[in-house]
């Protein structure tokens, strides 16, 4: 017995101290993620550079004048300017580079964060998961080889959307847009990528299903941009211990310092060697820590229809609602210094009286409900794509087989999912409304903010519903849902940096919600909202109850 | 019997998956307290009949009643007396075996606590653990035990064994057939032929969407061959002339054939006069039986595989 625990402890020493056996199969692996990525990878790739370039080429249009710039330049040195983008500094020359550093910068790290803790994510622990890394483990493939290939492949990805990034900008010519600065405006997003790849790098060894990796990675993605929101609004300091700080930090365009991407780089490098510490102390397909026994009766709250789905979606119910909150103390907090700015600057004036002499609190507040509300549309997809997800693991078949109905199942899920899209939003807007209410003094914020939010709730429904009536009709198809988020994204957040025309914002069910607080309440287009996630829900659920289970 | 009587009737059920013509009129018929056993080998549409039986599909032509009513519009009704054991058992990661269980069986109706703890017990099965950390075969467990503790009449098992252990199958067989005297109607899906032989009074054998053969045992056994070895006085040479006999083998002053059933009386009679030394014979396994329909895929497949 203690001969073979030696034995077992040797090997384990000599894999882990970096032989080429433990990489054995990293270049098949490589080229295997590749050929499993050939779509992925280039529409990953042309989408960041689409948005990049494309914001480039329209800040040229809507600002083609320095007066244009330098007006927007006050308007986005407000807290709720600085918060949606980035740091004062840019603003000293507000050229066409600075404004990409400034208002596009931020967003884009965060993609490139999402796209590489993806890549990151299904390739080793979505694989491990699914028992798939088990059978390519047992060939001549090494401990590290997994992890290794996946973090080449999302660095390679990384440093080829810089050089195109490099590229596209400096080919456009634009004044302020120098081919240095285009450099280091790539070189940014690769380091906040690869940053995060290697926070995935470790998120994957700690837990033993992919999403709730990628659920980790994510969340410091958000605390990230988070951090750098309070930072860049307040006094700076916080924007520092955020990547994506580190990378507006460089100044792209103004300055030019190539310095604060050591930072991410370095990190990355530590997070790595800590992956790859981990990824020896665990059993392939297991997490680090060992799973405890449970209940072994299931009770009766579990087997009504409404607490099983209640339990399927605890997790990720409790993890955004938490989010939300988080994200809403964090902008409540900094509503003093926004208030604090308000006197006199023209432009803001002009720009507050557009929307009917609201205050700046109010303005910046129905700014923040926005993003709160997109937030919160990935989780009302998420919850409402769980029917799906249950159904493509097989798991629906023996329960439909017993005398619970279809309608009984799906609409148990929907009302978790709906009742519970509702109280992500209100936690994010309670959050908002409570901090704020403190630092303002003014208790009447909580029930402003909190009711500003409800009102998001019937387009958040419809966006649900979407997802109900795809996966009633085309199930196949059901992640098409993933639109709307994703536009509501575009044209309600971009599209105000980017001053979409009115139209476009309307195309999304966000656009149709009144801007509280800032605007005046309207309860029709609330009401039209929620039939209209009725009429979806309803037809979702007569499309499912005529097609076979996992036969479409 | 009457169409009213069975317990599951299907005729000229059709079911197709785009230009895949996964059903082509099966007919089915399932009497009350029978074990009824469902052959075939993967793809034969075992799975997908039972799916549409189970109202989780829509037939596209075709009749299926099932505990008398149809089970697309009346599924609710009809899963309150059925419990149904898929082949590969997908359990909630993070709920433990035990509750997983109770969920199954609860929603049925019917559950009986004691019975669930004793099988636990008997399959040795750990309820406390998490769905996510069970083996095949656990988790098959999981399904079984949920299935069997439930208060109804009909169990549909679509090869419910598939992973499970020599032992543990052995225990299920055990378990089987206690609910056939009980009075419990079975459906198994199956391609364990001892498992069948030993378990099931009817048997189905499909093929390509087709039922190709259908009846107790001792039925299919008469419409095919039996083996027949014995010792002569004088060489049984000329054996191969004989209607009805196949592949003759004559070695060490023994020959060995197989003859169908309705030549069985006459091949015995000419034996008897070649002056019979000693005779063994012995009806078809259900393997000859399942062969002599598959016999030519397995021979392409052979053939297949030697080019």
């Amino acid at each position: 017995m203690s001969a073979a625990t030696t034995t077992s402890r040797r090997a384990r020493v000599e894999s882990s101290t970096g032989s080429a056996d433990a990489l054995a199969g990293t270049g098949t692996l490589i080229r295997f993620v590749l050929r499993r990525d050939r779509i992925r990878i280039p529409a990953w790739l042309a989408a960041l550079t689409v948005y990049t370039v494309g914001t480039a080429a329209s800040f040229a249009e809507l600002y083609p004048t320095a007066e244009a710039r330098q007006a927007a330049a006050e308007t986005m040195g407000t807290p709720a300017g600085t918060a949606m983008t980035g740091p004062t500094r840019y603003l000293v020359d507000y050229n066409l580079g600075s404004m990409m550093g400034h208002q596009t910068l931020g967003f884009a790290a965060v993609l490139v964060a999402l796209m590489s803790v993806l890549m990151v994510v299904r390739h080793t622990r979505a694989e491990e998961e699914t028992g798939r890394a088990e059978l390519v483990r047992a060939s001549v493939v090494g401990r590290h080889a997994h992890l290794i290939a996946a973090l080449i492949v999302a660095t390679a990805t990384n440093v080829g959307l810089a050089l195109l990034l490099a590229g596209g900008l400096a080919g456009l010519g634009l004044e302020g847009i120098t081919v240095h600065g285009s450099l280091l405006y790539g070189a940014t997003h690769a380091a906040v990528g690869i940053a995060f790849a290697a926070v995935a790098a470790v998120t994957v060894q700690m837990t033993e299903h992919a999403r709730g990796a990628s659920g980790m990675a994510l969340t410091l993605v958000g605390l990230a941009y988070v951090l750098r929101a309070a930072g860049d609004s307040g006094e700076g300091a916080l924007s520092w211990l955020s990547p994506i700080g580190w990378a507006q930090a460089t100044y792209v365009y103004v300055e030019n310092r190539w310095w604060p991407l050591l930072l991410p780089l370095a990190v990355a490098a530590v997070l790595l060697a800590i992956a790859m510490v981990l990824s020896t102390r665990r059993d392939v397909g297991a997490g680090l820590r060992q799973t405890r026994p449970g209940a072994a009766r299931g009770s009766a709250a579990l087997a009504h229809p409404a607490g099983l789905a209640l339990r399927l979606h605890r997790g990720l119910l409790i993890g955004f609602a938490v989010a939300l909150l988080v994200l809403g103390v964090a902008y409540g907090s900094i509503l003093a210094e926004v208030e604090a700015m308000l006197a006199g600057i023209d432009v803001l004036e002009e720009a507050l009286a557009d929307i009917g002499g609201a205050t700046i609190v109010d303005s910046f507040a129905s700014m923040i409900m926005t993003v709160l509300a997109i937030i919160t549309s990935v989780y009302i997809v998420l919850a409402g794509l769980r029917p799906r997800a249950e159904e493509n693991d097989g798991r629906v078949e023996p329960l439909l087989a017993t005398a619970l109905s279809r309608h009984t199942w799906v609409a148990s899920h929907l009302a978790v999912a709906m009742v519970g899209g509702a109280l992500v939003m209100l936690a994010g807007g309670l959050g908002f409304g409570i901090t704020g209410a403190l630092v303002l003094d003014d208790p009447a914020i909580v029930t402003t903010f909190a009711g500003a939010a409800l009102a998001y709730v019937p387009a958040l429904w419809v966006t649900g519903g979407v997802a109900v009536l795809l996966f009633g009709w085309l199930p196949r198809a059901a992640l098409v849902a993933w639109v709307l988020p994703t536009y509501g994204f575009i044209a309600g957040y971009l599209g105000q940096i980017l001053q979409f025309p009115g139209w476009m914002r309307k195309l999304s069910p966000f656009g149709h919600v009144p801007q509280l607080p800032a605007a005046e309440p309207d309860v029709m287009p609330l009401i039209a909202l929620t039939a209209l996630a009725a009429l979806l829900i309803a037809g979702g659920l007569t499309g499912f109850s005529r097609r076979g289970i996992n036969a479409t | 019997m009457t169409d009213t009587a069975l317990l599951i009737s299907v005729s000229d059920l059709v079911k197709t998956f785009g230009p895949m013509r996964a059903l082509d009129g099966v007919n089915l018929a399932v009497a009350p307290g029978e074990v009824h056993g469902f052959l075939g080998p993967n793809g034969a549409g075992k799975s997908t009949t039972i799916r549409v039986l189970l109202g989780l599909l829509r037939a596209d032509a075709g009749h299926a009643r099932v505990l008398g009513g149809d089970p697309w519009d009346e599924a609710v009704r009809l899963h309150r007396r059925l419990a149904y054991v898929p082949g590969d058992v997908s359990l909630w990661p993070n709920l433990t075996g035990g509750e997983a269980i109770d969920v199954f069986a609860r929603l049925r109706g019917g559950f009986d606590q004691r019975r669930r703890d004793e099988l636990c017990e008997r399959f040795d099965l750990d309820p406390t653990k998490k769905g996510r950390t069970y083996s095949k075969g656990n988790r098959q467990k999981v399904a079984i035990v949920g299935a069997l503790a439930s208060e109804v009449e009909l169990l549909v098992l679509d090869e419910p064994t598939a992973g499970l252990d020599p032992l543990m199958e052995t225990i299920f067989s055990d378990a089987i057939l206690e609910d056939k005297a009980r009075g419990r109607t079975v459906l198994l899906s199956s391609h364990i032929l001892a498992q069948v032989e030993k378990l099931c009074d009817r048997i189905s054998i499909i093929r390509l969407g087709k039922i190709v053969e259908s009846g107790t045992l001792d039925e299919l056994r008469h419409l095919t061959r039996t083996t027949v070895t014995a010792r002569t006085a004088r060489p049984a040479t000329n054996l191969a002339q004989l209607p009805g006999v196949h592949d003759p083998s004559l070695e060490d002053g023994h020959v060995t054939f197989e003859v169908d059933a309705e030549h069985l009386d006459t091949t015995i009679g000419h034996l008897h006069s070649l002056g019979i030394r000693s005779l063994i014979s012995h009806p078809p396994t259900l393997e000859q039986l399942f062969m002599r329909h598959y016999g030519e895929d397995l021979s392409e497949a052979r053939s297949g595989a030697s080019r």
